[in-house]
């Protein structure tokens, strides 16, 4: 049966190859705009880990003062103030966790003659890899114990190792950060995590490269590096971070279960309740995030780009209306072909299935020039002035979802017109002829 | 031209007519929204820096040592002003669409009990206001003495000079010279008004605040270094901004020439607007396809009607209709059409305004758009019906007297 309707709406469609050409058109145009917006906001609203992202959690207190304070509506700091970063960290009451903060490291040329240049650094602790699953190349992370000595080690992206050392091993070698001597004591592979889940709220970019060198946050301050956002609550001197009125650091906690999720949010509390009692801490807010929460809460898709995707589906429904239009005259003027099929015995749903099948091969059709009108798109985007533009690709996934997308539409733009055509009656159709 | 029959034809085909009608609709609701949207790009995008941006350019340093500051800046100064063409290179923390560094909060008493907003501190040495060509409408610039020292964050006690909108925004209707206000412990007096002075990153503030700027002049030191203000005749300050960059390397090896915010001003202002120019040109993309799927329903629909109705056309002819009479037949008709769409599509586009300024920050739609609109989408639809309409036209009166 499916064959004789094809059969039928391919025949009907040759008829009148302008009107056909026309729906095809438009319904890629509007495939097209939805398809391209629709990587792009897939693209940034992704899971960065999503083996992991479950277990990562961003952690929140707020060492503010009573000023501006409205209990249960303001929200807890984004950032964390030294001290209590630390003491979180040497509490351990999360599997892992990891203190941060971005910074600009300058990298010092292993050539004379050569300019020395900025490169995009972490400051962290040693958990930092392990937690978030970054990959080593050659060598490894480094310990607590460093963290606490200053050790004088870093761990350097792959891109800086191909840039400096031509992609050799460089663990044991020496490079010269802010004017200080450090050890490379690991390499990573390629790792860039989309969205830069660890840089919100620290000053950086959301996405696009990875960042160069990773130092032990202690190490890092002594060789003067400052982090790329800090927010003082009273006058501070900003030489001074650790004892500053200041917040500056990210903290993260690695935590498996609901159990430990409960303990930990539980111990948050405790903490700042024993802050208050200290007279360090006047407000008692907590948070405590999962990692796509937390990228939820940051607002870290652009308010552009969920607009364009507006856009687009806005842009794509007058398409289908467009189509609908377009079927219902087609059809309409089949009205004698239908009446003769009615009258030699077909049912209504005979007829039905007959038109939604000649909308779905529309689709289909529209389908293909609809995917080269999103590769056109997401071309423009990737010559776009964001940071994401050169992430925008067509993936597998967007590619079936372009057909199911145009299957769909059409399918729904179908429904109207087959409807009205199955309702004709076989009689007054054939007088008419 | 009587419109009765017509009316009389479209309720025999009132489906196709009402999705014509909304296809025109949410066309309409989609341009006048659209519209609006670039057109708050664009203004944004034109906004008074109250700067000379095609004289200036600006040279951005990091990486040296605080303790070199005071002998960085004396090399840079002396350096930079040796280049042929430079008229002045003065010392000034942040720039115009460039690099930002004084973004604070103002307090209108010493308690902190009223805020008053969150505002730019460009904090200058001496020379660099005259240097930016700013216009001082009120009170006074500063003079030599105002220019002091200061270890701290930034100078306090300091005689500054505020722009008129922030000046309106603190103390509204009253003369804001003399005037007091705090930043934390941290005191300024107001000396005088400048007409306009835009933050280094307009693009991220609400429309009434972009131009909450404050100049406080202080002594170039420690903690005003590294950031430099070039002027030249325009027709230098790209030869100019090239032969600083060469003369750095002489002068200040030891620093870090920051490519990307060293730049004429002009191309500051590009690059701060560029993603606003972006979503405009999408915009620009959106409203063009949308107009041209439009077109072609119209056209499809049309044709569809004109040959269904091929017989009727050849009995109106045959009876003494003229083609004028048969082509202003489906321009009329097509005219009914629009207008209806256009009637709801006013509806849809204030709903889909409402949504937009509940979900981003965009200003309600003015009335004037919607005439725009209607306009646009009538001639629109004059346009696409044309043909299909002359083709109507063009059937001959024969055609009457044939069986289809």
């Amino acid at each position: 049966m499916f064959d004789y309707y094809l059969n039928l709406a391919l025949r009907s469609l040759r008829r009148n190859k302008v009107l056909t050409a026309l729906m095809i058109i438009t319904l890629a145009l509007g495939i097209g705009a939805s398809i391209t917006t629709l990587t792009v906001l897939r693209l940034l609203s992704g899971d960065p880990l999503p083996q992991k992202s479950a277990q990562l959690f961003y952690a929140q207190v707020d060492p503010y003062t009573r000023d501006g304070y409205v209990p249960g509506k303001t929200k807890p700091q984004r950032l964390m103030a030294y001290p209590d970063a630390m003491n979180l960290l040497h509490a351990h009451q999360a599997r892992r966790q990891a203190a941060m903060a971005l910074t600009d490291a300058k990298i010092a040329p292993l050539h004379a003659g050569e300019h020395p240049f900025f490169s995009d650094g972490v400051m962290t602790t040693a958990d930092f890899f392990t937690m978030f699953d970054a990959p080593f190349r050659y060598g490894g992370g480094w310990t607590a114990d460093d963290d606490e000595s200053r050790a004088q080690v870093v761990v350097i992206s792959d891109f800086l190792n191909d840039r400096l050392f031509g992609g050799a091993s460089s663990v044991g070698r020496t490079i010269r950060v802010n004017d200080h001597d450090l050890r490379i004591i690991g390499v990573l592979k390629p790792w860039a995590p989309q969205p830069r889940f660890y840089a919100q709220g620290l000053g950086g970019r959301s996405y696009g490269d990875g960042d160069a060198v990773f130092l032990p946050l202690q190490t890092a301050r002594a060789a003067s590096m400052d982090p790329q956002n800090d927010d003082c609550w009273a006058v501070a001197d900003t030489s001074k971070l650790e004892t500053a009125p200041c917040i500056w650091l990210g903290f993260w906690a690695e935590l498996s279960s609901d159990g430990e999720v409960a303990a930990y949010r539980q111990f948050l509390s405790n903490y700042v309740q024993q802050q208050i009692a200290l007279g360090r801490f006047y407000r008692p807010e907590v948070a405590l995030s999962d990692l796509p929460q937390w990228l939820r809460d940051e607002k870290v898709v652009p308010d552009d780009v969920r607009l364009q995707a507006g856009l687009a589906f806005g842009f794509l429904l007058i398409c289908v209306v467009n189509t609908v239009g377009l079927l219902l005259a087609k059809c309409l003027r089949r009205s004698q072909e239908i009446g003769v099929r009615r009258a030699l015995g077909a049912t209504r749903r005979a007829i039905f299935a007959q038109f939604m099948v000649e909308a779905g091969i529309v689709g289909m059709a529209g389908g293909l020039p609809g995917l080269v009108f999103a590769e056109l798109g997401l071309w423009c985007i990737r010559h776009q002035p964001a940071e994401y533009a050169g992430l925008a690709h067509l993936d597998v996934h967007m590619f079936f979802l372009t057909f199911l997308v145009a299957l769909v539409a059409s399918m729904i733009a179908g429904l109207l017109p087959a409807w009205r055509a199955s309702l004709l009656a076989p009689g007054s159709q054939l007088k008419a002829a | 031209m009587q419109i009765q029959p017509i009316l009389a034809a479209l309720r025999r085909h009132r489906l196709a007519t009402l999705l014509i009608a909304m296809e025109i609709a949410l066309a309409c609701a989609v341009l006048c929204n659209a519209c609006f949207m670039i057109a708050n790009r664009i203004a944004m995008m034109h906004i008074d820096s109250g700067v000379d941006e095609t004289s200036l350019a600006t040279v951005q340093l990091t990486g040296y040592e605080d303790s070199h500051a005071v002998d960085l800046n004396a090399r840079v100064l002396a350096g930079l002003r040796s280049i042929p063409g430079m008229q002045s290179v003065t010392v000034l923390n942040s720039i115009p669409f460039g690099a930002r560094r004084g973004t604070a909060g103002i307090t209108l008493d010493a308690a902190a009990q009223h805020f008053g907003g969150v505002v730019e501190f460009y904090v200058g040495g001496p020379g660099s206001l005259q240097a930016l060509g700013v216009h001082v409408i009120a009170g006074r610039g500063p003079q030599a003495d105002d220019f002091r020292a200061f270890t701290g964050l930034m100078p306090s006690d300091a005689s500054v000079q505020i722009t008129h909108s922030l000046a309106e925004h603190l103390w509204p209707g009253v003369d804001p010279l003399g005037k007091d206000f705090w930043l934390d412990k941290m005191h300024y007096r107001v000396v005088g008004v400048i007409d306009h002075l835009v933050r280094p990153d307009p693009p991220g503030w609400p429309d009434n605040s972009k131009d909450w700027s404050i100049f406080v002049p202080a002594q170039p030191g420690k903690l005003l270094a590294g950031s430099y203000l070039l002027r030249a005749d325009p027709r230098d300050v790209p030869r100019v901004l090239r032969d600083a960059r060469a003369m750095i390397a002489k002068v200040a090896p030891d620093a870090v020439f920051d490519q990307e915010g060293s730049q004429t001003l002009s191309d500051l202002r590009a690059t701060c607007f560029r993603q606003d120019r972006a979503m405009a040109g999408i915009l620009v993309g959106v409203i063009v396809a949308l107009l041209l799927v439009t077109a072609l329903g119209i056209v499809g629909l049309a044709s569809f009607w004109v040959q269904q109705r091929r017989r009727q056309i050849g009995i109106r002819r045959a009876i003494g209709a003229t083609r004028g009479d048969i082509l202003r037949y489906f321009q009329t008709e097509n005219f009914l059409i629009v207008s209806f769409g256009i009637a709801l599509g006013m509806v849809l586009a204030f709903a889909l305004n409402v949504m937009l300024m509940k979900f981003y920050e965009l200003p309600r739609l003015p009335l004037y758009y919607l005439p725009i609109g209607a306009l646009v989408l009538w001639a629109l639809g004059q346009i696409a019906v044309l043909g299909p309409a002359l083709r109507a036209a063009a059937v001959p009166p024969v055609v009457a007297t044939r069986s289809v």
